[in-house]
């Protein structure tokens, strides 16, 4: 848990005095990512920088896990809290291993313990300890740097992590790879992250809390959801962006907006009993599944209607399919390009869990914004909790 | 091509060579050279300990001066201190032989004083300069992980410079064996004596028997830091040793 609490730093320059920061409290729980946010010079960075002091504060104190930090002193405090900066600053004359074991040999760790943590670590980043520990950091890439760099953050296994803009130098293709592995890693982790960034999109993905700071105060501290969906005023609306909703799409889940429990014919069933079940809920087509309850296709209402036999020998391919473990932006993406407003979820064996809509999107995301109508106008939504009229697929081939 | 053309230059620099020792062996000119074998060994000892002795110093003078130079209390003076010791240099180094004469009277003493001063420069120079070109971010990173002032000085600051001191530390002692000959004319021994007395007797041998061993020195001596440089440096900031 890292609390701030009236956390304040005042420069004093030759054009007058600047308040960097100005009062800023919060609290991270234990093992979050929280993601100061905001443009440059807002203070975003100063405070995270005086919670190891790299920056002093002018007043204000700092919280770890309920200790009062500055009780501590300095060299203390920064042992026990990972950093990881922007340049990354792995030092270059020494090997990766040196570098991975400085704070362990700070703390007067045994070799062979510290010498083991560092292979340890390396294993965690898919990184082959007997190829990397003896190399130095110019023999590695952009992006393995930036990987010992979090690592080496990690090595004493502190319990707060401070990171300045820590994937900001690496190409986009290298930095969703990395963002994805530290994901991967803070979930077995559980560490107390306070991450800087000036990137909307990086902190939707990467945060459990968003804390937008302007001019040297903290505006708005709220979950990613919460952030985009009610932004607290005209700054915050304008920094996350006009497209905020479409954004919420990479928070949510395939599994929580998917309909549990769609209706499905398998390829012996009858067209009759087919249409039956598309009649009585008003689809305009419908999930074909195999033995093992595996989408291989889909009837078309049309079809059943007019023609006769069984669904095997009129059904049409999918166009789309979606994990269930996706999120809506992906599914979106593929709605978009396959001209579909429907699709079968699936899990990692490709059997279907679901079935997930437009509407059904439209309607989830909608939610957040009629609960609060409904306080205002005390007007009831209509209770649409799986609309899953499927629209009339087009141009379908014949699978 | 280019293999070739180079084949060629070999060649003529072997032919060259053979050709010039032909020449100095039939003029009797090596045997005259020959003859002060002795006074070569010698004083080219006497002239390796006035080096050392000073280099040794200018050295470890320089190095902590430069290091205390670019701690950040000094900022303000550094600069200052930094040009003292550039116009320092820019004296004759004979002017400060004999300065250090007047002072130190003759011998080694003040020959030693007089070389330390006309070669600390470039290393004061390198050292301040390595040490405050190290990266700032290698020096936020070292604070934020909790080393003290000292162990960033020596663990990371000074490795990271180490390079840029070593350019410093050869130039200098290049200089140095080059103006230990001057050193002779306030009584501090040296090649210079062959020197200077070759001159004064007009005698070519013997001006030449003081002359080749000091350049040879030099030269040796820079290869030798330049061998050391390579080993001490460590590998990843090498440019020598670079693996890419």
């Amino acid at each position: 848990m890292i609390k701030l609490d009236h956390l304040t730093k005042i420069f004093e320059t030759p054009q007058g005095i600047v308040t960097a920061s100005d009062r800023v409290s919060m609290e991270v729980p234990e093992g979050e990512i929280c993601v100061l946010l905001g443009p440059s010079g807002c203070g975003k960075t100063t405070t995270l920088k005086m919670i190891n002091r790299i920056i002093p504060a002018t007043s204000g104190r700092v919280f770890i896990n309920g200790e009062d930090t500055s009780l501590l002193d300095t060299i203390t405090l920064r042992r026990n809290i990972g950093y990881v900066i922007q340049q990354i600053g792995l030092f270059p004359n020494m090997t990766i291993e040196e570098n991975i074991s400085i704070v362990p040999k700070l703390l007067g760790w045994k070799k062979s313990r510290y010498l083991a943590r560092a292979a340890e670590l390396l294993d965690l980043v898919a990184l082959d300890p007997t190829a990397f520990l003896k190399r130095y950091p110019n023999e590695l890439s952009g992006g393995q740097q930036q990987r010992i760099g979090v690592i080496r953050a990690l090595a004493a296994d502190p319990p707060v992590m401070l990171m300045d803009e820590p994937f900001g130098a690496i190409d986009p293709i290298n930095r969703e790879i990395i963002q994805d592995e530290f994901l991967k890693m803070q979930k077995e982790l559980k560490k107390t992250v306070m991450f800087v960034s000036h990137d909307i999109d990086e902190a939707v993905k990467m945060a459990d809390k968003i804390a937008i700071f302007n001019a040297g105060k903290l505006i708005q501290f709220d979950s990613p959801d919460r952030t985009l969906a009610h932004p607290k005023n005209d700054f915050v609306k304008g920094f996350v962006g006009t497209d905020r909703t479409l954004k919420r799409l990479r928070l949510v889940k395939v599994a929580d907006v998917m309909n549990p429990t769609p209706d499905t014919v398998r390829p012996e069933d009858s067209l009759k009993s087919a249409f039956q079940v598309m009649d009585s809920r008003g689809y305009t087509s419908i999930t074909m599944v195999d033995q093992s309850n595996r989408p291989i296709g889909m009837v078309l209402r049309a079809q059943a209607q007019t023609q006769e036999g069984t669904c095997g020998d009129h059904y049409y391919g999918l166009r789309a399919i979606v994990n269930v473990s996706d999120d809506l932006r992906t599914v979106a993406s593929r709605m978009f390009s396959y001209d579909t407003t429907w699709m079968p979820c699936v899990d990692e064996q490709g059997v279907l869990l679901g079935e997930i809509t437009q509407r059904g999107i439209t309607h989830y995301l909608g939610a957040t914004y009629r609960d609060k109508q409904v306080t205002g106008t005390n007007h009831r939504p209509t209770a649409e909790p799986y609309p899953a009229a499927h629209q009339p697929e087009q141009g379908a081939k014949r699978g | 091509m280019a293999k070739s053309k180079s084949l060629v230059f070999w060649l003529c620099a072997l032919a060259g060579m053979f050709t010039l020792g032909v020449i100095s062996q039939g003029s009797g000119f090596i045997e005259g050279v020959l003859e002060y074998s002795e006074d070569i060994l010698y004083l080219s000892q006497q002239h390796l300990a006035l080096s050392a002795v000073s280099g040794g110093l200018a050295i470890a003078l320089g190095v902590s001066l430069g290091v205390w130079l670019s701690r950040p209390k000094q900022q303000r003076i550094a600069e200052g201190v930094m040009q003292i010791l550039n116009i320092g240099t820019t004296i004759p180094t004979l002017a400060v032989l004999a300065l250090s004469m007047t002072i130190l009277g003759i011998g080694s003493t003040p020959a030693i004083f007089a070389l330390t001063v006309a070669t600390i420069l470039p290393i004061v120079r390198n050292t301040y300069t390595g040490i405050r070109e190290v990266p700032s971010f290698l020096k936020e990173a070292a604070n934020g992980m909790g080393m003290t002032p000292v162990q960033i000085l020596v663990r990371v600051e000074i490795p990271n410079a180490v390079f840029v001191m070593f350019a410093g530390i050869r130039t200098a002692l290049t200089i140095n064996i080059g103006t230990v000959p001057l050193a002779f004319l306030i009584g501090g021994g040296g090649l210079g004596e062959l020197i200077f007395s070759g001159i004064d007797l007009d005698e070519m041998p013997m001006l030449l028997a003081g002359t080749i061993p000091t350049a040879l020195l030099a030269v040796l001596v820079d290869i030798c830091v330049g061998a050391t440089a390579y080993f001490v440096v460590p590998k990843g900031i090498n440019p020598l040793r670079t693996a890419r």
